[in-house]
Order: structure tokens, then sequence, then C-alpha cells
């Protein structure tokens, strides 16, 4: 079999598996959302460190680049207490650069 | 002795004890007639959290094997293999090869697989994140030459026995089905949503995406079956992180 002969049965799979899966691709709940830094330390679900496989991985209260699922909408009204410099410390749908363990 | 040792022989003893009759050494009680009854009660509350993690991570094992069954089963697997980190995720890989000798379940042979299947929905389910591509990442000229690598949560399952489908009628809300013969074939895995999927294969499709998460490039992997059902799931899924011609990195 040679490429040439391959071509059109395989840009035929993918247009049919383009069609199939229109609407469902890149699908995201609507219920639940990634809140960053709002989890206790080894409570988070996951995220921390880039590659890794890290549930419950957190090692710092409230760790700016750990995650936890919330209620969607919920995430910046979570109550966290203050920083110790006495700002408001609140979740994030991004990454945070507090509350990072020490390197 | 210095007192970090004494506390580290105390803990080997302890942890010892856990699978001796005896307590350990080195224990007080208000009264000291009542800890070998108080360690016992220690010693039932680890075996029976550990069980009931266990049961969490092999639901559908414990459905078919019954409640009472499955209790005295982890019971000889916790003393065949007790966690070794403090990290539940990571325990109960062994489970599956421990059912292939446990003699009690001999007459239950795709017992094995139906364990390896909910091991790797666990590792579907905290596998490292990785945003899905674009559709339109897939729109070159050059397909026969384009890989694309799979998101880390993909894991594809085979087994000889009707695995998938005990797997499937075991789960809350399943019709009665009638099983078809082995062998299965399954994709497991992680949408963006955090829902696991269990897809079941068609063994061509189970082979092109064999082909395709080990690296192969589009054209290669439909020498192994038609792709349209493969490239179908891993869009609809959104299980495609990266599409690149040439080798990936």
């Amino acid at each position: 079999m040679t490429m040439k002969t391959l071509a059109l049965p395989l840009a035929a799979s993918l247009a049919t598996a383009l069609t199939l899966s229109a609407g469902h691709a890149q699908a995201q709940s609507a219920d639940m959302e990634k809140c960053f830094g709002v989890s206790l330390a080894g409570a988070n679900d996951c995220a921390a460190g880039p590659g890794t496989s890290c549930a419950g991985s957190s090692t710092v209260d409230y760790q700016g680049n750990a995650w936890t699922l919330v209620a969607a909408g919920t995430c910046m009204d979570i109550e966290l207490p203050a920083m110790a410099d006495g700002t408001a410390r609140m979740g994030s749908l991004e990454a945070l650069d507090r509350d990072l363990p020490p390197a | 002795m210095p007192p970090e040792m004494h506390h580290a022989a105390l803990q080997d003893g302890f942890r010892a004890a856990l699978w001796a009759d005896a307590p350990p050494d080195g224990l007080t009680a208000p009264n000291p007639a009542e800890i070998a009854q108080r360690f016992k009660v220690y010693r039932n509350n680890v075996f029976h959290s550990l069980t009931r993690a266990l049961a969490a991570r092999f639901p559908v094992v414990e459905r078919l094997v019954g409640g009472e069954f499955f209790t005295a089963l982890a019971r000889a697997y916790l003393a065949a293999d007790p966690p070794q980190g403090p990290v539940l995720l990571h325990w109960g890989e062994s489970f599956a090869p421990f059912l292939e000798g446990f003699a009690p379940v001999a007459q239950l042979p795709f017992l094995p697989d139906v364990a390896r299947l909910e091991y790797l929905r666990g590792r579907a389910s905290h596998a490292a994140d990785a945003a899905p591509v674009a559709p339109a990442a897939l729109g070159v000229d050059d397909l026969e030459a384009l890989h694309l690598a799979l998101h880390p949560s993909v894991h594809l399952f085979a087994s000889p026995h009707p695995a998938v489908q005990i797997w499937q009628g075991q789960q809350p809300g399943a019709p009665k089905m009638a099983l078809k013969a082995g062998p299965d074939h399954a994709l497991i895995a992680r949408r963006p949503d955090f829902a696991l999927v269990v897809e079941p294969l068609d063994p061509a499709s189970f082979a092109v995406l064999t082909a395709l998460k080990g690296g192969a490039p589009l054209g290669a992997a439909a020498r192994h079956g038609d792709l349209t059902a493969a490239l179908t799931l891993l869009l609809t899924h959104g299980l495609i992180a990266d599409a690149r011609k040439g080798t990936p990195a």
C-alpha cells in the first residue's frame, strides 16, 4: 500500500470524525470549575507542577498552583483567611504565584 | 538508645503488631488491662478503612463477589500487599494480579480483568492535565505524517473475557444485556469536564489507537484498520493534546 492510495481514505475518515464529533469536542462541564488557591494542604484535586499527577500533593494551605473542583461561579466567593500582610486572599480560575511551597 | 531511635522502633513494632495477635510493646493506657482490647479497636479501624478504600477503587469487583466476600478478600489482599505510602491512589495496582492467584475466585476468570479496568479508571482520573487541541490542528495536507499526542489519561484496555460488558452491566441503571463472548476492548480516559469514559472498541480501532498512542503517524496507524471510529472518539472526548508532523517530542 503506497502513501498516495492512503491519502483519500484518511482525509475521508478525518472529515467524518470531525462531523460526528462536532458539538461534543471541547466539552466542558457547566457545573464545576477549577479553583486555584483554595485547597488545604494535601486536599487538592490536582494541579501543581507541569506534567505531574498530583491529587493530594499540595504541601501548603491555599497553595496557589493547586486546584479543587468547585461549583461553577463560586470560586471567587470562597471565604479564606486573610494573607499575612492583611490583604484579602481569594481563589482564582488561573494558577496563582502566592502560597507556593519553598523551592 | 537516642529518643528518635526509640520512636522508630516503637513505630516499627506498632506496624508489625497490626498483622499479629498481640499488641506491640511500649503501649500505655489508663487501665493497662485494656491495652490489648484497645489495640484491637485500632487494628479493626485500619482494616475497615482500607477495605472501604479498596471497595471505592474497585466497586464492580465488590458487587460481583458481594460485600461479605469482598471484606474477607480485602483482608487477604491487605496482608499480601499493604499500602506502601500514604497516597492511596497509588494503591491497588497489584490487586488484579493478586486475584489471578487467589484460589477462591478461580471460578471467576474475568474478575482480574474487571479489576484492571477499574484500576485504569483511577489512573485516568488522576492523570496529568492537558488541554485538547482545536480540531483545526488536524487540517493539514500531509495527513499520513501527522502524529497525535493523546491525552495523558488515555489508557487502552484489552481482555480475552467480556470484561468491558460485565463492567458496563454493573453500572447503576444499566439495562440487562446478554454477554457476547470476548475478547473485549475499550478506551478509558478522562474528558476535559473530568468525566471518566469507558468506550468499548472494535479490535481494529483498538489496534489503531494503540499505534497512535505509541507515537505512530496517522498513515502507519491506518494500516491497522479504518481510522474513523478512533478519531471520532478522540475528538468527541477532547483527547488529542497535540498534533504535529515529524517525530513527537
